[in-house]
């Protein structure tokens, strides 16, 4: 990773020197440049991002590392946060939870890090973040996970980008019911995320009306899919599917392959094509099928000027697709997060006036004290509330269909629609 | 699904799987048969088999067809001679002393997968078939009009999952008569027989090694350009293929080349069926289980020849 020129050893004496020289009537004129002249120390704020930039996750991981460029350098480019500049530590944790713990560790003792972020794979954040708890090194994860709000882990452990797979479902299943049918098969990968959608869709989907008749697990390594498919029973309505791993592409176009011409309805989470052309060969069949976006992966009609500007600040196409190259298609439904999340964290930090690690418990209190984000340029998938107790935000989710070999908007929920009682406080845990 | 369409599906799944199987294990036990050494690094050379397929395909950019067939030349030929180099530089210079070539060969397998890594990247890619039409297939009933042929829900296969199995079986079909009927394979049947006696009689064995250590290579870079359009080229993709060509090879016998296309479809057909019908992960168990029942009760393999 390539460090910025700003923060080079002599910064501190350089930005003393400009400050001495230029007087405050020649700062207030150039308040356009960016300069991290009024804190206590200019000494960069150290994020360690925990990124997927090998295994099951590497797609992902790819455009998060993108994403959090893009987000710090708009932060850095308006002044830093609490006039410091903030400074990305990338360490890549294979995908994998034994890994993803150390690199956690690896953060706290050697990298003088002042907080963890970005970590999505569920099963690399149930085992990073107990380690994170002990260090008492505040975890910001953009996972998804119910396991942020179930309760399952710990005070140092916060997910105020991106909302939770419980949230998601429960949003979905209504439309699912109304729209494509009650008799479900779903389809997941097994492992902790797949689980939290077999778990509360299944329940959601009930309330609804509607039944799972079957459930198919998948182990998110596999390569081969057809082979599962013989259990979709006959009665099936819809089809619900989730995919995650390197093989989603196959996942999806052997789907299509087994039903021919006689599909059921499709319901796909977009991770099941994250990061995949949806005009790639194979995929035709998904024409007029339904999918749940994070944030609508083509500049849709309707598009708000902030998702525009994100875009273009990460460097993303109308069509989701990296700007230099086509093919390169985002994780656009999930990489928001890591934007929002950086964002978020600022603003934590600016409240909380963070100067170094001793005030990483007044940080996290910061946050939990955090409710309405508006939309703006800081949320720009929309607007937001944040519950403190869970550590959990909540916000708008999309639907998309599929038409014309592009995902147009179909059904946006409200963030009401997303809620539930809350299941944990973590502000009762001590620091 | 009913039991029979399940269980037709499941054997023509199958069937894909062993014909894949059936090409890598082979290069592993042709390099053994021959060489007497374990190649670790097997699956790595599957893996470059098809990412080179992919650089092809992707490079040429003409239809589907051109791009597969290309591949199917190219990448053979590049991870054959890679393979020989490897020989040349690695393997020669350790005198094949079956503990170093481990180390040597599994050394080989990180260097190839980081190197792949580093450069090819971390994501999956596909290759587009050169072709891929869906076929239905029918089942018959006895219902109250007597015998009837339908149309099951979801009973299908591709054309170009067809167009594998017939491929592999033309491949070792060929390899079958190159190592029976043609001088090369007489060269390294005699090589196998005795290596010693064999350099005495003027051949240059050193030469053989390496030319059979690529043809093991190429094999499995076949296999890999086959399966390509199926799932898709990924750096960490070499793994699987190498457990169960290891599998095969066991329980075929090693070195035995029928008894590694017996276990191949043995293994292939399994593991289609064990895991159609219950879970992909008791296909892996019991698979595992046979290597070690085999090792136990006939440690040569199926059709291996016990050590004299």
């Amino acid at each position: 990773m390539t460090r910025k020129r700003l923060l080079t050893p002599d910064y501190s004496r350089r930005s003393a020197l400009k400050t001495l020289g230029l007087g405050a009537g020649a700062l207030a004129a150039t308040t356009a440049l960016p300069r991290f002249v009024q804190a206590q120390s200019s000494a960069p704020i150290r994020i360690g991002f925990q990124v997927h930039r090998t295994g099951i996750g590497a797609s992902y991981g790819r455009w998060y590392d993108r994403t959090t460029q893009a987000a710090v350098k708009r932060i850095n480019d308006a002044g830093g946060i609490n006039g410091r500049p903030v400074e990305i530590v990338a360490e890549d944790d294979g995908t994998d939870a034994k890994r993803g713990a150390e690199v956690v560790e690896k953060f706290a003792t050697q990298l003088n890090c002042d907080i963890g972020f970005g970590t999505l794979f569920s099963h690399v954040v149930i085992g990073s973040a107990p380690r994170a708890g002990e260090l008492k090194l505040p975890y910001f994860v953009v996972s998804e996970g119910h396991h942020v709000a179930s309760g399952m882990l710990n005070r140092y452990t916060l997910q105020p980008g991106i909302t939770d797979v419980k949230s998601q479902v429960q949003a979905m299943a209504p439309f699912v019911a109304n729209n494509l049918g009650k008799k479900v098969t779903m389809i997941f990968p097994d492992f902790a995320f797949g689980h939290d959608h077999r778990d509360y869709f299944s329940k959601a989907i009930a309330e609804q009306g509607g039944e799972v008749v079957a459930m198919i697990a998948i182990p998110p390594t596999e390569t081969s899919f057809t082979k599962y498919f013989p259990q979709i029973p006959r009665e099936t309505e819809v089809v619900y599917h989730v995919m995650v791993g390197p093989a989603v592409l196959t996942f999806v176009k052997e789907l299509g392959e087994f039903f021919g011409p006689s599909r059921p309805e499709l319901f796909g989470f977009i991770d099941s094509l994250e990061a995949v052309d949806i005009t790639s060969p194979g995929l035709e069949f998904l024409e007029g099928t339904y999918f749940w976006e994070g944030n609508p992966r083509y500049a849709q009609e309707n598009q708000s000027e902030y998702d525009k500007a994100y875009r273009e600040a990460v460097g993303v196409d109308a069509n989701g697709a990296s700007v230099s190259d086509a093919k390169d298609v985002s994780t656009y439904a999930h990489m928001f997060g890591c934007w929002e999340t950086l964002n978020i964290i600022k603003a934590g930090m600016e409240a909380a006036d963070y100067q170094g690690p001793d005030q990483r418990a007044a940080l996290i209190e910061a946050v939990e004290a955090m409710t309405e984000m508006p939309e703006g340029m800081d949320h720009p998938q929309g607007p937001k509330v944040f519950n403190g107790k869970t550590h959990q935000v909540f916000g708008v989710q999309y639907i998309s269909q599929v038409k014309d070999g592009k995902l147009v908007l179909a059904h946006t929920t409200s963030i009401d629609d997303t809620l539930y009682p809350d299941e944990v406080d973590y502000t009762t845990q001590s620091f | 699904m009913e039991f029979g369409p399940h269980l037709m599906l499941a054997t023509l799944e199958g069937a894909v799987t062993a014909a894949i199987l059936a090409l890598t294990a082979m290069g592993l036990s042709v390099v053994f048969g021959v060489m007497r050494v374990v190649n670790v690094a097997h699956g790595e050379f599957y893996m470059l088999g098809a990412v080179i397929a992919w650089f092809v395909a992707s490079t040429l950019g003409a239809h589907p067809a051109v791009g597969f067939v290309a591949a199917l030349v190219i990448a053979p030929l590049l991870v054959g001679s890679l393979a020989a180099l490897a020989d040349v530089l690695i393997l020669q210079r350790i005198s094949y002393d079956p503990e170093r070539t481990i180390v040597a060969t599994i050394g080989l397998l990180y260097i190839i997968q980081q190197t792949t890594l580093m450069t090819f990247g971390p994501d999956a890619r596909p290759v587009e078939a050169p072709f891929n039409s869906r076929i239905a297939l029918p089942w018959f009933e006895f219902g109250d009009g007597g015998f009837a042929l339908y149309w099951p829900w979801g009973l299908s296969i591709t054309s170009y999952k067809l167009f594998v199995i017939a491929a592999a079986v033309v491949i070792l079909a060929a390899l079958w008569l190159l190592m029976t009927r043609t001088k090369a394979g007489l060269v390294m049947r005699a090589t196998q027989q005795d290596s010693a006696m064999a350099q005495a009689f003027g051949i240059p064995v050193a030469r053989v090694y390496a030319l059979v250590f690529g043809l093991g290579a190429a094999l499995a870079a076949m296999g890999a350009v086959l399966i390509v359009p199926i799932q898709q080229a990924h750096y960490l993709m070499g793994g699987d293929p190498l457990l169960l060509s290891f599998i095969v090879v066991i329980i075929g016998g090693l070195g035995s080349l029928p008894g590694t296309v017996i276990a191949a479809v043995l293994i292939g057909m399994s593991d289609g069926i064990i895991s159609v019908f219950f879970s992909p992960t008791l296909a892996k168990i019991l698979a595992t289980l046979a290597v070690a029942m085999v090792l136990v009760f006939r440690p040569q393999g199926l059709m291996g020849k016990s050590a004299a």
